[in-house]
């Protein structure tokens, strides 16, 4: 081949900068800083997942706690505001996190499949003809971009049977979550279904709560290996404490023969609540 | 000269043929008999000798020194960016590396900002666009201070060193699944972020350094593919520490331009 001199080869930019928006928002344009938001963003719900779990722990203490606990995240802060203000608020958070979390997550796929030649469909990895030796990246790591659908998936349908009871139908009955929980788990197929749902999301947060310290720059030599010791111990405690609902109905553990309040009742709620506060 | 032990092994070598940026490219397969102590590129001069008898075209490849320090080598060698043994690039890797009639793959650096030329060599000036958009220090030439005149700290001074080794061979971005090239450019960044005399460009250079980056290549999700493949095992931490910088940057360069 000749070797041209006079004319200089040069490799074409894959993107060109954009107008930038106005600062901070200007921050977000960039890939780096989207790994910021992706960042921030899966601290809270990682945040929500925990808080999540330790509170449906009170399904243990029986069906009136549980139906207290359930009560008390509606009257949050009292009588102060409206009751349930304070959690709706908390849920447009939740549904603004998981709304950037996703909008980062899939632009930069395509951010990073633009820029391998061939790139997988899904996880938008670089593709080599001969295969190639992965050494470092872990399954946790290589599986984000196929977990984090299955877990939004799995949210819609968690949301669907025990917040909203499209499966349970008449058998749902609102603001007796201890009833719900039961209904929907001793169904063997449904039981598994969480069970492998929680296994992907604590496997996406293993790789997320290390990942985070990396995209942030929170980065300390002295204390650098005790990340991948924190995202370990986060992903199983949220695993275990989130296994043990379906695992815990499955075997009888959890089940509606010893109810002072029949959840066929149609003052359920209120005998719940008295049995609360005789409690 | 043997040191004794050599032997002489059989492989056979899937070698990526590509007939120009444009071609479609494909695998061929030679035999080659070959010392162990011949490096992997003596092995691949020897072979594009037996091509050039034949009549054949030889392989095209990139090397210039040879002792690890340049940075121009760099091919996959079975699914992986240097081959098979940790902190080496290609030039260093030896055919001792490798057994009696194994099969070697060998395929180009491959990232969409990497264009393949011909066969096994790529175009890698993206690199050289990173550089030219801050990875550089300005000093006066016309009266050069005293060499030791700024004093730096011995952490500073060790660390800085660390990130310098980079030799910009590309093997980052050729591990990475992203083609991410991150482990560069944090590295460039880095060596001069942690020195004295890289403090007056330090917030311009690492948001312009990382805006050409994102022109050519994909976003770091932290796999860490890029430090197992780097010939001189540049650390995960320069890119925590540009990832940082970078944001740092955005609300200092406003400030630096009078709008806060």
């Amino acid at each position: 081949m000749v070797q041209t001199t006079n004319e200089r080869y040069r490799v074409t930019p894959l993107r060109s900068k954009k107008r930038s928006w106005p600062f901070p928002l200007n921050i977000y344009q960039t890939a780096v800083g989207r790994k910021w938001v992706m960042a921030l963003t899966g601290i809270g719900l990682i945040g929500f997942v925990l808080v999540h779990m330790i509170g449906n722990l009170h399904i243990y203490e029986g069906p009136a706690r549980m139906h207290e606990y359930a009560e008390s995240l509606r009257t949050l802060a009292g009588g102060i505001v409206p009751k349930g203000f304070i959690l709706w608020l908390l849920r447009f958070g939740l549904l603004a996190m998981f709304g950037l979390h996703l909008h980062s997550a899939i632009t930069l796929r395509n951010f990073s499949g633009q820029s391998s030649n061939k790139a997988t469909l899904m996880g938008g990895a670089k593709k080599y003809e001969s295969g190639r030796d992965h050494i470092a990246a872990g399954y946790a790591s290589r599986t984000m971009r196929w977990i984090g659908p299955i877990i939004a998936l799995f949210l819609f349908y968690h949301l669907a049977d025990l917040t909203w009871g499209w499966w349970l139908g008449d058998d749902f009955v609102p603001g007796d979550p201890y009833h719900n929980v039961s209904e929907s788990l001793a169904s063997l197929p449904v039981a598994i279904l969480y069970i492998v749902a929680n296994i992907a999301l604590a496997m996406h947060i293993f790789h997320g709560a290390w990942s985070m310290f990396q995209s942030l720059g929170v980065n300390n030599p002295k204390y650098n290996h005790l990340r991948r010791g924190l995202a370990t111990g986060l992903a199983g405690i949220i695993l275990v404490g989130n296994l043990s609902f379906p695992i815990f109905t499955q075997t009888g553990l959890i089940n509606e023969d010893n109810r002072k309040c029949p959840a066929s009742e149609i003052n359920v709620l209120e005998c719940l609540a008295e049995q609360a506060e005789g409690h | 000269m043997s040191t004794g032990n050599a032997e002489i092994i059989n492989v056979t070598i899937k070698v990526w043929r590509q007939n120009g940026p444009s071609d479609d490219g494909h695998f061929e397969t030679y035999d080659q008999a070959i010392t162990t102590d011949a490096s992997f590129l003596e092995m691949l001069d020897l072979l594009n000798d037996s091509l050039n008898e034949q009549g054949s075209e030889p392989i095209a490849f990139e090397s210039d020194c040879r002792e690890g320090i340049c940075g121009t080598c760099g091919v996959m060698i079975n699914g992986r960016a240097h081959g098979p043994q940790k902190a080496t690039a290609t030039c260093q890797l030896h055919m001792r590396e490798f057994k009696d009639g194994d099969e070697i793959v060998v395929e180009p650096f491959r990232a969409a900002g990497f264009p393949v030329i011909r066969d096994l060599a790529v175009d890698r000036s993206p690199l050289d666009r990173i550089i030219e958009a801050g990875g550089y220090i300005s000093v006066n030439t016309g009266a050069a201070s005293d060499a030791n005149l700024t004093p730096v700290p011995k952490d500073a001074a060790d660390q800085a060193f660390d990130a310098a080794a980079c030799i910009g061979c590309g093997a980052c971005v050729a591990a990475c699944p992203n083609s991410a090239a991150q482990l560069f450019t944090s590295a460039k960044i880095g060596h001069l972020a942690l020195l004295p005399q890289g403090q007056a460009e330090r917030w311009s250079r690492t948001e312009e350094m990382v805006e050409v980056m994102e022109e050519f290549f994909g976003s770091c999700t932290n796999h860490g593919e890029c430090h197992e493949a780097c010939p001189k095992e540049i650390s995960l931490d320069f890119i925590a520490f540009m990832n940082r910088d970078y944001v740092k940057a955005k609300v200092k360069n406003r400030a630096l331009s009078g709008q806060a």
